[in-house]
């Protein structure tokens, strides 16, 4: 089987967040970079355990610029056999990102494009279900188990108050939740031989960005708490009316 | 705020890899080491499968080359590794340093080709752990006066003697052990556990690596094989060239254990308030912060500065001992000054600064102690011998 892992570069859990350029723009000065989580720990480590147990071969990617290589790098020693960067001039909007994966997934013959649940970053969760609709396949998002059973696929996902159980024959996108699978951290030989395994950077074939942002807004920090006591409770009442003013 | 403990942007200049592994290292130890340490620690008991773990992550021996089991890593990988694995704890640090410089490294150079197979690959492992004994009760910083000895018989030799203060003998399957030949010379030899004779009675109630096994070595009439010698290497420039690896590994790991120290200390400096403003906002514990990321920043550009000198094979023992003995020193300020940054809660075990401070007790004490390493460097200037 030939599995395609899809790699984001997200800002560090703990980077402060701006924007520039009248707030259309992140601003990315100051920020250390990391592989998004939910791509690293639970899309690429189930990838890499189906292809330990059955054979086969994992590959990540990433639209972006060629600095991206070093994200794939980490990738690759975590234990990925090889990579491929699709280089685009700076991140891009989901659909134009998609439309490139699933071109190259199509014309290389994977079985599976698998992604994280969403980037920590933007959060849209829309990448795999677009690359499943370019590439005619089923799409099951936010899984958190994912057997392998010859061509079926059995998957786990989370449903309010319970889980849903699903087969899939055949080729399919996923995104991968928590649940699916344990973070692997590379080891000093994994690293050592990452530099010597394959990464592809091939130009960006198909370039329509359908989507711009206008502009981003950050979320007013909260106001300080005001704490009331059981026997307080006309003060709160008018604290609510003249100060929050909310009834 | 400027949060970065790399004031130098000395991460510029690493390779790739090498920040690849600074990122591994540490976050396994934030997720093996850091939220168990101080149940350990307070426990006084080593950290269970330790060994197999950081054998799993490559930072036994990684040096050593992949042939015998090693990454065949460069030096300044060797250092960012116990860099991180110090931030964790200094016992999680000794314990690599003592398995890689102090066991793997004399195998890989003195050992003969049977005895690297042998024990190289599962001390890089972890199956097996090692430990090294060259400190004896009698003589610590002064190891030439060794008495425990080896006899020569017809198929090996009789060890008698006994060391002190070394990391990991209870837990350990091997021993590398210095000790005199019937001419007086110093020879290195690996005993295993098991022989006849071989003991390894556990030191207790320390105040300082209580996540680390210590113990001794005791050695009644043991019988050593000959193929379990050294063959080649006489003198004590055996086991010091062991230890300036060992101190050269040190030289990083501590400033692991300070950057620790002061991330706490600056989150804790920006969130706890006083007199209506935060810690951080008062001159004296603008002083303290201050003054620790300036010394975390000079330790970085010497170890950095050593790590490229080893790795052209130029780092002098001198160069070693002056970046031990300062990095040890400004780690265990740092730690005892940010500590009284957070007050009270700097003496619980949820904050980092008192194990820390008390590790480097230990750490400022072993593998040459701070006064010794000063005399190395005042005997490489003035020429003049003032240790006797």
């Amino acid at each position: 089987m030939k599995y395609l892992v899809c790699i984001s570069k997200v800002p560090d859990t703990t980077a402060k967040i701006s924007f520039k350029n009248e707030d259309k723009e992140f601003n990315s000065d100051g920020v250390t970079f990391i592989m998004n989580p939910t791509d690293e720990w639970y899309a690429l480590v189930r990838a890499l355990e189906l292809k330990e147990a059955s054979g086969g071969q994992v590959t990540v990617i990433n639209v972006g610029p060629k600095d991206n290589e070093k994200f794939l790098r980490s990738a690759i020693a975590i234990g990925a056999d090889d990579a491929v960067l699709i280089e685009a001039n700076e991140e891009t909007e989901s659909y134009y990102i998609a439309k490139n994966i699933a071109k190259y997934a199509q014309e290389n013959g994977y079985n599976f494009v698998i992604t994280g649940k969403e980037t920590i970053s933007f959060n849209s969760f829309s990448l795999g279900g677009m690359i499943a609709e370019f590439m005619d396949l089923p799409f099951i998002n936010q899984a958190t188990q994912w057997m392998l059973n010859g061509e079926v696929s059995t998957i786990y996902k989370e449903i309010e108050g319970g889980e849903e159980v699903l087969e899939v024959t055949g080729n399919c996108v996923i995104s991968a939740q928590k649940g699916m699978a344990e973070q692997r951290l590379a080891n000093m030989k994994g690293i050592m031989m990452a530099k010597t395994k394959p990464l592809a950077i091939i130009p960006i074939a198909l370039g329509e960005e359908k989507v711009q942002v206008s502009q981003y807004q950050v979320t007013p920090p909260r106001g300080n708490c005001k704490m009331f006591t059981l026997d307080q409770i006309d003060e709160l009442v008018q604290a609510l009316q003249s100060e929050a003013k909310v009834i | 705020m400027n949060t970065s403990t790399d004031y130098f942007l000395v991460d510029e200049m690493l390779t790739e890899e090498q920040r690849l592994i600074r990122r591994s290292v540490r976050d396994f130890v934030d997720r093996d080491i850091i939220p168990i340490i101080d149940s350990y620690a307070q426990k006084h008991e080593y950290i269970p499968d330790l060994m197999p773990k950081l054998g799993a992550l490559g930072a036994l021996g990684p040096y050593i080359p992949e042939e015998y089991g090693g990454a065949g890593l460069d030096q300044i990988s060797y250092g960012i590794i116990m860099q991180e694995l110090e931030r964790g704890d200094s016992a999680v640090r000794s314990a690599a340093s003592v398995q890689s410089s102090l066991v793997m490294y004399p195998i890989f150079t003195y050992g003969t080709e049977e005895q690297k197979r042998k024990y190289l690959p599962k001390l890089a492992s972890g199956e097996m752990i090692g430990c090294f004994g060259l400190t004896e009760p009698n003589h610590g910083s002064n190891p030439a006066g060794m008495e425990t000895k080896i006899i020569e018989k017809s198929d090996h030799f009789v060890l008698n003697g006994a060391k002190m203060w070394i990391t990991n003998s209870p837990l350990a399957d091997i021993a590398v052990v210095w000790a005199k030949d019937e001419q007086g010379q110093v020879r290195g030899l690996i005993v295993e556990r098991g022989m006849n004779g071989f003991s390894t009675p556990t030191t207790h109630n320390k105040w300082s690596l209580r996540a680390s096994a210590t113990g001794e070595l005791v050695f009644q009439d043991v019988a050593v094989p000959k193929e379990n010698l050294f063959p080649d290497i006489r003198g004590l420039k055996g086991p010091l060239s062991c230890l300036n690896s060992a101190r050269y590994g040190i030289s990083w790991g501590v400033i692991g254990a300070a950057i620790h120290c002061y991330e706490v200390a600056l989150k804790y400096a920006s969130e706890r308030n006083q007199f209506g403003k935060p810690l951080g906002g008062f001159q004296l514990q603008q002083k303290k912060l201050a003054e620790a990321i300036t010394e975390i920043t000079k330790a970085q550009l010497l170890s950095w500065r050593l790590g490229v000198l080893k790795n052209e094979n130029r780092a002098t023992p001198a160069q070693i001992s002056m970046a031990k003995r300062n990095n040890v020193e400004i780690a265990i300020n740092i730690a005892r000054e940010l500590r009284q940054m957070l007050g009270g809660m700097g003496i619980m075990g949820e904050f980092p600064m008192m194990r820390h401070a008390a590790n480097l007790e230990s750490v400022i004490t072993y593998e040459g102690t701070h006064d010794i390493h000063l005399l190395i460097t005042g005997m490489d200037v003035t020429g003049i011998n003032a240790f006797g």
